[in-house]
């Protein structure tokens, strides 16, 4: 188990680093300097340069990088060229609509979509089977943003129960905080909960077709019983990866329907910052996403191995 | 499972048409603005209404499924040209440098998040439908490449490629002469697949202004349109999130009949 941890974590600075190059090499893509963007055309050549130093823009490409990744390393992520604050402190403010939206996505999509293949599965082929998978088909088709959008003509416009966008902010209480999370919630969980769904269903009629669950029902288990005990324990594993990746992604993913909402979130900070040409929180919170899936991947993959001995074998 | 995929080939064939179609009528100029009937629900001169500048829907529709089915097609034909050959090379070098390097950069390209990354790369290299397929089409490079070496890695242990290898043929041409025509099937799926998505992500980038710019039409940039107007005038985003709904789903159950098809061994163990 140590070789394949050391092996594992070898593969996983190797990935980060790898990472860092390519965003880096992306952003640096970009036509336009920041500085002469800040400044105008009209700008002086030496107050040009003077910015340019001080945004650390005047050293070699290959020094930057440096600079740059030593600091995401010791959690300094830069500073904003366009509001001079630290990005570690703007993500860690967006991080507190980002991340709770992630969860409330991830808890209704969970409690939709788990009873819902359970339910599916066990009634293999039958109306309700059918039912549902018809409904995850049409789950997946939907645009989030088109669903957003519908929501909230039904229930901002004409029912009035939400408002329409904007985040009330905590402080204004737990409550009011959650209501106005609420619908970009449902419109996030939607397809999350449709994939999720089938995950739950294939898994569980992957499992039902083994030799234990034979044996569950053989040694006297109703069909409900073996389901439950040993079924569902075992057909949660891809489940729980599936649920992993969609929270790495669901923190990201919410880009555009903090957009539809107008949620001063994580999303949106990243799309403000690439209209605005403010490169460097664009780097490093595209960085911190990606160290973010990385790490689930790895976890998932380390917990894997603890479970399943065999699969330490391979690479 | 046949009926899903004649109802998906149906759908995706009636949109298919519509664009085709477009190309020599519509039943309006989908650029003629006509302000006073602006903004009128489904009628008979206007069947699906029209938007807030008297523009007929049913033909913005129209043109707009041009832009959403190519920016998805070529897209996904950007994969499977990359990935394929890719995955191929990968599985024929089995454990080798080349399949390593191979499958570690795909699983660095998945772990990226795929719509902040197109976001990025349309914002920077410029709005539009052709840098919109190429930040669609880079993540579907691994997909391919993943779905094409996991399903040549049997296939390379099976006798006729040991024979072939006797006969003295080369990874490359065993490759293209045996390898390929038998995963083709599940790459046909997977690009279903890839298309499906493909309109999903064409509408959301031009959702945020970064696909297709006008005057061409496309369904994400008639939503958006659509936002601020949604409480006066419901129809206008419900028409295209309609088309692109319909288009998706049949597409997936194209793609998921044509699977079970394909493959009767699914329709035993997962009917």
């Amino acid at each position: 188990m140590l070789r394949y941890t050391l092996k594992r974590l070898l593969s996983l600075i190797v990935s980060l680093l790898a990472a860092s190059v390519v965003i880096f090499l992306l952003i640096e893509i970009a036509p336009g300097d920041p500085a002469s963007f800040m400044l105008g055309v009209n700008a002086r050549p030496d107050t040009l340069a003077a910015l340019q130093a001080e945004l650390g823009l005047d050293v070699p490409k290959w020094q930057r990088y440096l600079n740059w990744i030593g600091g995401m390393v010791t959690g300094d992520f830069g500073t904003s060229y366009q509001y001079r604050t630290p990005v570690a402190q703007m993500v860690a403010d967006r991080l507190w609509v980002s991340l709770p939206l992630a969860l409330f996505a991830l808890v209704l999509s969970t409690v939709i979509a788990l009873p819902a293949g359970i339910f599916a599965a066990a009634r293999r082929g039958q109306a309700g089977d059918i039912a549902v998978m018809g409904a995850t088909q049409l789950g997946v088709a939907i645009p989030n943003f088109w669903f957003a959008m519908m929501l909230v003509l039904v229930f901002a416009i004409n029912l009035g129960w939400f408002s329409a966008g904007g985040f009330a902010g905590w402080d204004q209480g737990l409550f009011a905080g959650l209501k106005s999370l609420t619908l970009p919630a449902v419109a996030l969980a939607l397809p999350q909960a449709a994939i999720l769904a089938r995950v739950m269903r294939s898994a569980l009629l992957d499992v039902l077709g083994e030799d234990f669950m034979r044996s569950a029902r053989a040694k006297g288990l109703t069909e409900r019983q073996a389901l439950w005990r040993h079924g569902l324990r075992n057909a949660l594993i891809p489940v729980l990866t599936i649920l992993g990746l969609q929270f790495a992604f669901l923190i990201a993913g919410g880009i555009i329907i903090e957009q539809v909402f107008y949620l001063p979130g994580l999303g949106r900070l990243i799309f403000q910052s690439i209209s605005a040409r403010d490169l460097i929180v664009v780097e490093s919170v595209v960085m911190l996403l990606v160290f973010a899936v990385i790490m689930v991947n790895f976890i998932v993959d380390l917990a894997y191995a603890a479970v399943d001995p065999r699969l330490r074998l391979r690479t | 499972m046949k009926h899903s995929l004649y109802l998906g080939a149906a759908l995706s064939c009636v949109f298919l048409f519509a664009a085709l179609i477009s190309f020599l009528w519509t039943p309006y100029d989908h650029t003629a603005l006509d302000i006073p009937s602006r903004l009128q629900g489904p009628n008979k001169a206007h069947w699906l209404g029209t938007d807030h500048f008297g523009r007929d829907i049913l033909s913005m529709l129209m043109v707009g499924a041009r832009t959403s089915l190519a920016v998805a097609l070529v897209s996904v034909g950007i994969g499977m040209c990359i990935g394929v050959p890719l995955g191929l090379w990968a599985a024929a070098r089995k454990g080798g440098w080349a399949d390593e390097i191979i499958m570690r950069t795909n699983d660095l390209i998945f772990a990226f998040p795929s719509l902040v990354i197109a976001i990025l790369i349309t914002s920077i290299m410029g709005a539009g439908a052709t840098n919109a397929i190429l930040a669609i089409g880079i993540f579907n490079i691994p997909v391919f490449a993943r779905v094409a070496r996991g399903a040549a890695l049997p296939i390379w242990e099976r006798e006729f490629i040991l024979a072939a290898r006797v006969a003295g043929k080369g990874p490359v041409r065993i490759s293209q002469e045996h390898i390929l025509p038998n995963i083709l099937n599940l790459l046909i799926v997977q690009g279903t697949i890839q298309f499906s998505l493909g309109i999903l992500a064409e509408a959301g980038l031009s959702y945020v202004g970064l696909g297709a710019q006008p005057p061409t039409p496309s369904w994400g940039r008639m939503l958006a349109d659509a936002q601020t107007l949604v409480a006066i005038a419901p129809h206008i985003a419900l028409m295209p999130g309609v088309a692109i709904i319909l288009t998706v789903l049949g597409l997936n159950l194209m793609g998921d009949g044509l699977r079970d098809y394909l493959d009767p061994k699914l329709r035993v163990s997962r009917a």
